[in-house]
């Protein structure tokens, strides 16, 4: 019998060479039925070269990846069969319409005939896109589309959702709506694979994260460990700090990160210190916060420009 | 590469299924130029041009003009209707659509996709066929004379049409997985779809010209096509046109396994391991 608890990906030593560069570097992780993974880095981290094996797009160039106990190389068909993929860029078909688009779909999958309209009926029920179903592809907002993608994702009702960055360039309003599915989802106990750029949206819809760089995994563990871990519960942030506030940040043997408008400090004891630096120099214009992921990102990241 | 995992299967049809879904979405649109475009080649070439030029000999019997390039436009309408389809509109479907990556996140191989697709570009040939033996059919009924379509030989020509139309399909499909931009059709159209157009024995025979013309006519697909074409309108079947067939089937054989490895390296990316 199968072990329940097995992890539905697991990747070892995951590699993805393209010619001499290294897109993907000996990466080992799992990933556990059930719950919500985050995989987070900024762009040209690795994340959507990572995912285009896991939905063996392509296979790795070295190393071990199966999903649901099978090889990638050797089972794709049946691997893809199990799991519905929301890529970043939009491929609905606007040849078809709202419907038709998931019904067609589901034919790849090989649901034909009355159970796959059924199907496709009760997803555009679940996006709240019934009554658009006839509506061609053009005439919806960027919203309602990536929700239809998303819905198009679940047709099998996979056991491994991917969806990757499916907020990016959503209104609030609808973002919220996305982020209400992806919950439900998460309550219906399918296992998620997320990329996001926004921290937020990790922060509360992942159960644990992967943060990548470079081909490599900078860090790994659920939102309030890696907060803690690496910046504390909180942070002040100094605008324009003078010389005179650098000098007595140095000498008392503080590291901050610095930007040209400010700088970020994490440190052990953040309130005090916030409150002596108040006193010292009354006209600087800082602020004590809660840290958030976003802090974590760019303190292992770094905040230069990725282009 | 694993086969079972990455090779070509049945699927494919649904990849076929989903281009007929969308062609039957605008089929009122759709069978227009199939319609009328033929029926204007054969007004101007026929009624205009054929009047100046009056009969053609053709295997050493004479023809009225009409009815020689009626097969011509049968077969020319048969390979533009597939390249078209493998060359523009896949191009479109998989470039700015985005339609074939999403087919491969499902138990589709990129390689069904490909086939699915070549096989579509051998459909669209039928509906074209289809039509244009009706409105031959009808104009036969009203035009005196000698008829343009001999039955039931000319009857063979729908199953046959499917032959040109894979062959073509494999061509276009080839192009798509070449050219960088969709401009750059105008290549292959202007250095290998033209010149077939003229040069295939269409609008006048082949011996007309040059002899080294018609040498380099037997390496176009249209060629064969037309020949066939025209010994079934005309009621002029023999044996030898066996050997036409076996071009078309030893063109779709080396430009298909072109198509397919070709397209299947682009739509991965480039660098494949394996």
């Amino acid at each position: 019998m199968r072990d329940v608890n097995a992890p539905v990906v697991r990747a070892r030593n995951l590699t993805k060479r393209y010619g001499p560069f290294l897109a993907v570097d000996h990466i080992d992780f799992d990933i556990r039925p059930g719950e919500c993974f985050g995989l987070l880095g900024p762009n040209g981290a690795g994340k959507s070269t990572t995912i285009k094996m896991l939905h063996c797009f392509f296979p790795p160039s070295e190393g071990e990846l199966s999903l649901f106990g099978l090889p990638a190389e050797t089972h794709a068909r049946e691997i893809k069969a199990r799991m519905g993929v929301c890529g970043q860029e939009p491929s609905l078909d606007p040849d078809l319409s709202v419907l038709q688009n998931l019904v067609v779909f589901a034919r790849y999958f090989n649901n034909t005939g009355r159970e796959a309209r059924r199907r496709a009926e009760q997803l555009l029920a679940f996006i709240s896109l019934s009554h658009k179903k006839n509506a061609p592809i053009v005439s919806l907002s960027g919203g309602m589309k990536r929700r239809l993608q998303i819905a198009r994702a679940l047709l099998s009702d996979p056991q491994l959702v991917i969806l990757d960055e499916p907020t990016t360039g959503l209104d609030p309003q609808s973002r919220h709506q996305v982020w209400d599915r992806i919950s439900h989802l998460k309550m219906e106990g399918k296992t998620i694979l997320l990329t996001t750029h926004y921290m937020d949206e990790a922060e509360t819809l992942c159960d644990r994260l992967l943060i990548m760089d470079h081909g490599k995994i900078l860090e790994e563990g659920t939102p309030p460990e890696l907060i803690a871990r690496h910046v504390g519960g909180w942070v002040i942030e100094i605008v324009h700090p003078t010389l005179e506030v650098r000098a007595w940040l140095s000498e008392r043997g503080l590291a901050f990160e610095e930007t040209s408008a400010r700088a970020v400090l994490h440190p052990p004891d953040a309130e005090a210190l916030f409150h002596a630096l108040r006193q010292r120099f009354p006209g600087c214009s800082c602020s004590l916060r809660r840290a958030t992921l976003e802090d974590v990102f760019l303190k292992l990241t770094g905040r230069e420009l990725r282009e | 590469m694993n086969r079972r995992a990455h090779g070509l299967s049945w699927r494919a049809v649904r990849v076929w299924q989903r281009n007929l879904d969308v062609w039957k979405r605008g089929w009122k649109i759709n069978f227009l130029p199939p319609l009328l475009e033929p029926i204007f080649t054969i007004l101007a070439f026929g009624a205009g041009l054929g009047a100046m030029i009056g009969s053609v000999t053709y295997r050493g019997q004479d023809y009225g003009y009409v009815q020689f390039i009626i097969p011509a436009i049968i077969s020319i309408s048969m390979m533009y209707s597939s390249f078209f389809e493998t060359s523009y509109a896949s191009f479109v479907r998989m470039y700015y659509q985005k339609t074939f990556d999403a087919m491969m996140t499902t138990p589709l191989s990129a390689y069904d996709v490909i086939a699915g697709e070549l096989l579509w570009g051998a459909t669209k040939p039928v509906f074209y066929t289809s039509i244009l033996l009706c409105v031959v059919s009808v104009m036969d009924l009203f035009v005196g004379g000698p008829p343009f379509l001999h039955y039931p030989d000319s009857l063979l020509l729908l199953p046959f049409c499917v032959v040109p139309g894979i062959a073509v399909a494999c061509t276009g499909m080839v192009c798509t997985a070449l050219v960088p931009h969709i401009e750059d059709f105008n290549i292959p159209f202007f250095l290998f779809v033209t010149p077939m157009f003229l040069f295939s024995g269409t609008f006048f025979p082949l011996d007309q010209l040059p002899d080294w013309v018609g040498i380099v006519a037997q390496a176009f697909p249209l060629t064969h096509t037309v020949r066939i074409a025209r010994a079934a309108t005309l009621g002029r079947l023999e044996a030898g046109l066996f050997l036409s067939l076996l071009f078309l089937a030893v063109w779709t054989l080396v430009f298909g396994w072109l198509a397919l490895r070709l397209m299947r390296r682009r739509l991965l990316g480039t660098n494949l391991p394996g």
